[in-house]
């Protein structure tokens, strides 16, 4: 609750900010300010049991605590993200207090879809983060791709949201309310309108986690933004739309679980195929990470599939081990010159505290241990192998993973085992370097220790 | 901490895990490797001291358990018993020798070297250790990281893609390994992962099928068996020799390692049910690899292939579930990283000095130096399994264990013997007899603590050749919790 205002009014400060704040630094630090004072609210209101503003929401908004814990997630990684690639936000478009502005704005969606008790609540969140991030996709005007991809994301984002919208009118028809709990009770029986609106918004759901088949639209959205909202609408919002997608589906349709398991199986069996296959083939490092991301959907997807203790758990630890890893691979590669592979040759030689930062990033994406990637997907083998009776999923998940380490050890042998044919002029600040360190920190704690998460829930 | 027994076992992972940490903050080359011999041989020290408690107190198995992840039932919990007192001792003997042998200038970045094998050693001994099966995995993979990296950043010109080929393979072994163990977790209701209660499962026939063919792929691919040994031949050929030496004498042990630990004692319905096919498998990639050993001409190539054989040897001798041929695998496996570990020492001399690695460029080394050449001939008779050797103890109690259950198998198996004289004598006759060639006259005898290394390899090969009792007497133990689900 507290993060839904202090986000909104904090997003208008933003704007005004501009008029008050000359320096980008100072805009930075304003951004960075918003964020802390965020998460010490959400802390206090998880601590305490208490937000600090009393609203009657009656009942359309409930924080749990494992509401508030993933909040705290998204929030954390949000501010590392500001730390990393503020200087890349200030380097993008003209007025960086609105592109923050825009920032807190998707920040109010994802804390409305946090709490949603209500399907209209979680269309309204939806929709108040993804219509800052066309914005955002295009936010570079005098780049063609940029544009490009802004009106590809609206254009597939506004249909889906429309199935979305036609989904939860007929599970209305049917049930006669928005509320989760109602609809959970009248989902006793499979009748043709509700299987119909379940159908939908699955549909549209796997739509915005970029789940096979409805990815197409990820990888020329994820390569034509500008890098650094890349890197956000692919690790913070996607994490967002998946909790949507496992609390719609486990508080609402627990009941049918039986009826639509098989159907998210599958839509996971070919998301890990089709994202871990195309990446081995990119060229490029921002889209082999675009395929990346739909590679890690899918085994996301296995909680969506399992909706069991081990699966919500383990989604909270997935959204951390994959946000901060990819804001870290993102924050270097939003850097270089071009997003080829061979941008990061020598990079050992050069800067050996952002090489290893990466590294571990990387190994953490791949799934070794020891990094909190391990334990990530770890926990969603686990999930799918309590559910029982669907050994050949996690069999072809683990063999995805197996397929990953190819296309993210590209990177490494780049980075150690190649010398750069020229100096590379990337210069990184130490800030840069220190807050790479402890986002590397973070990922091997978590892999030591991923009960760190874990007791919190 | 010190004083208590207990804790001999952790402290084996944390010396060389310490010591490769701190190696990497050393920018001297001679101050890395000095320190690098202080780990391994305070490794080595402890081990030692461990297994004078074990007599005196009469504390044979000496097990600890550190909560970790208490939440979901995985425990730090590690032990020494006979079979991995030996391998343990394996390892620290084969990382302190490697250290001593190879001169400090010999690779750039010295300190990064030695300490990635310091942390390549913590990952080793960490697999022997483990009686959690969590922690088995992770330190599984632990081992494979830092020789990746060692391999890739050292090793010759085609590195890259054998070393990533190698990488690849394993990790497909290993997360298969990781879905079987996750599968008996949750059959023990989520709460322990500990070996205890894996052995406690009761599993039927049909999961047991399927859970021992996920672990027998990831420990296959390790050891190599035919046919998923294609990495081993190029890696290698391919990776610098200390890392050479370290994979073939102790991380293929590992397969092996896991075949006795893991396997045999959970899944004893699948290995009665497969180990005749699997054996006849096995046999004729022995044979297969002899053959293609006596027909290559580097050196290197020829001990990776001989290697491939006898590792397949001891995979007979434990799958024929012969208490003779499970206990001769059991001293094999500490014989072969010493015989190996000769061999391939020999070989980096040779190439250190002469920059040759090809059987056919090289000959009549034996003028030049004499002493190498002794302790060649001792290193091959071994490899052999001459009597009197340690290998002979092994090999004739892996060959009476194959006899006992298939005749015409132990025959067909015997021909490997043949062909692994063939090849090791016409590889001495080539290097160092014969005509003479032009790296003949670069060629220099070993000297210091080359000859001391040799040394010491030559009484281990001596000692246990013929005294081989107490090593017996250390596997008793771990002998009965591996066949204790076949006696019956």
């Amino acid at each position: 609750m507290n993060a839904i205002i202090i986000s909104a009014v904090w997003g208008v400060l933003m704007m005004y900010a501009g008029f008050f704040l000359q320096s980008k630094r100072s805009i930075h630090l304003f951004a960075i300010v918003g964020i802390c004072l965020m998460i010490a609210c959400t802390a206090y209101e998880f601590l305490n049991g208490l937000p600090l503003f009393a609203i009657d929401t009656k009942g359309l908004l409930q924080y749990s605590n494992y509401a508030l814990v993933f909040l705290m997630i998204v929030l954390i990684s949000t501010l590392l993200y500001f730390i990393l690639s503020g200087s890349e936000i200030d380097a993008t478009g003209k007025s960086t207090t609105d592109l923050y502005a825009l920032v807190f704005f998707i920040l109010t969606g994802i804390a409305v879809v946090a709490g949603f008790r209500s399907l209209l609540m979680l269309f309204l969140g939806i929709e108040i983060v993804s219509i800052p991030l066309y914005v955002l996709a295009g936010s570079d005007k005098s780049n063609l791709k940029s544009n490009e991809a802004a009106l590809k994301y609206f254009l597939m984002g506004s249909f889906s949201s429309g199935l979305m919208l036609m989904g939860i009118a007929l599970i209305y028809g049917d049930v006669g309310s928005f509320y989760l709990d109602a609809i959970r009770a009248g989902f006793g029986m499979l009748t043709p309108m509700k299987g119909a609106g379940l159908l939908l918004i699955l549909a549209s759901m796997s739509f915005k986690v970029s789940a096979a088949p409805f990815h197409f639209w990820t990888p020329d959205v994820y390569d034509g933004s500008p890098t650094v909202f890349t890197s956000f609408m692919s690790t913070i919002v996607k994490s967002v739309a998946f909790y949507a997608f496992l609390t719609l589906f486990d508080h609402a349709f627990g009941k049918l679980h039986e009826h639509w398991k098989l159907l998210v199986a599958i839509i996971a069996l070919a998301t890990l195929l089709i994202g871990n296959i195309t990446a081995v083939f990119q060229q490029s490092v921002k889209r082999m990470l675009a395929y990346s991301s739909i590679a890690q959907a899918g085994f996301m997807m296995l909680s969506v599939f399992a909706i069991n203790t081990f699966a919500k758990q383990g989604l909270l630890l997935y959204f951390a081990a994959y946000s901060f890893a990819t804001v870290g691979v993102f924050a270097v590669l939003s850097k270089m010159k071009d997003h080829s592979i061979d941008s990061f040759n020598g990079l050992s030689k050069s800067n050996p505290f952002i090489a290893l930062s990466v590294l571990i990033s990387l190994l953490s994406l791949a799934g070794i241990p020891l990094t909190a990637g391990f334990f990530a997907k770890y926990y969603m083998l686990l999930a799918v192998i309590r559910e029982g009776g669907m050994v050949w999923l996690v069999v072809t998940a683990v063999i995805c993973a197996a397929v990953s380490v190819y296309y993210y050890f590209r990177v490494i042998q780049a980075m150690y085992f190649k010398d750069s044919a020229e100096a590379d002029g990337t210069e990184f600040s130490p800030y840069f370097k220190w807050a790479m360190v402890l986002n590397a920190i973070l990922i091997i704690v978590l892999g030591i220790h991923p009960d760190l998460i874990l007791n919190l829930i | 901490m010190f004083a208590a027994i207990d804790n001999f076992p952790a402290l084996l992972i944390w010396i060389p895990l310490l010591g490769g940490l701190l190696s990497f903050f050393v920018k001297d080359a001679k101050q890395a490797k000095s320190s690098a011999i202080v780990f391994a041989a305070s490794s080595l020290l402890v081990l030692l001291v461990s297994m004078n408690y074990a007599g005196k107190e009469n504390l044979q198995v000496n097990q600890v358990s550190y909560e970790w992840l208490s939440a979901i039932g995985s425990n730090f919990g590690l032990i020494l018993d006979g079979l991995t007192r030996s391998m343990s001792l394996l390892t620290a003997i084969v990382f302190l020798l490697v250290f001593l042998l190879v001169p400090s200038d010999q690779y750039k970045a010295a300190h990064k070297f030695y300490g990635l094998m310091l942390l390549a050693q913590c990952g080793l001994v960490g697999v022997f250790l483990a009686t959690d099966a969590l922690v088995f995995y992770l330190f599984w993979e632990l081992a494979l990281i830092p020789v990746y990296f060692l391999a890739s950043i050292w090793g010759g010109e085609k590195r890259i893609k054998a070393t990533f080929k190698f990488f690849i393979y394993t990790f497909i072994g290993s997360v298969l390994m990781l879905v079987a163990i996750l599968y008996m977790y949750n059959k023990t209701n989520a709460t322990s992962f500990g070996l205890s209660a894996f052995f406690n499962l009761n599993n039927t026939a049909s999961e047991q099928y399927w859970l021992f063919g996920a672990f027998f792929i990831a420990f296959a691919i390790k050891m190599p068996l035919f046919p998923l040994h294609t990495w081993q031949p190029e890696a290698y050929e391919q990776s610098p020799a200390p890392v050479t030496m370290v994979l073939s004498s102790v991380m293929v042990k590992m397969g092996l390692f896991g075949l006795l630990r893991w396997i045999m004692p959970l899944f004893p319905l699948a290995v009665k049910e497969f180990n005749t096919s699997i054996l006849v498998l096995i046999a004729f990639g022995i044979v297969y690899a002899s053959l293609v050993a006596i027909y290559q001409d580097n050196i290197k190539r020829l001990i990776a292939y001989s290697s491939i054989a006898h590792i397949g040897l001891m995979a007979m001798g434990i799958l024929t579930l012969k208490e003779v041929a499970v206990s001769g695998a059991l001293i094999q496996m500490f014989n072969h990283g010493i015989n190996i570990l000769a061999l391939w020492m020999i070989a980096f001399i040779i190439e250190r000095q002469t920059g040759i690695s090809s059987i056919s460029k090289l000959g009549g080394l034996a003028k030049k130096a004499p002493v190498l050449s002794i302790f060649m001939v001792i290193a091959v008779l071994a490899n052999v399994a001459l009597p009197l050797t340690n290998s002979f103890v092994g090999e004739f109690m892996i060959f009476n264990g194959i006899y006992q259950s298939n005749k015409l198998l132990a025959a067909f198996a015997g021909l490997s013997i043949i062909f692994s004289a063939v090849y090791s004598l016409n590889m001495i006759k080539n290097v160092f007899y014969g005509t003479e060639s032009q790296a003949a006259s670069v060629v220099k005898d070993i000297r210091g603590v080359e000859i001391l290394i040799f040394i010491i390899l030559t009484v281990l090969i001596l000692i246990v050749g013929i005294y081989p009792q107490p090593f017996f007497q250390m596997f008793s133990d771990a002998l009965g919790l591996i066949l204790t689900k076949y006696n019956s």
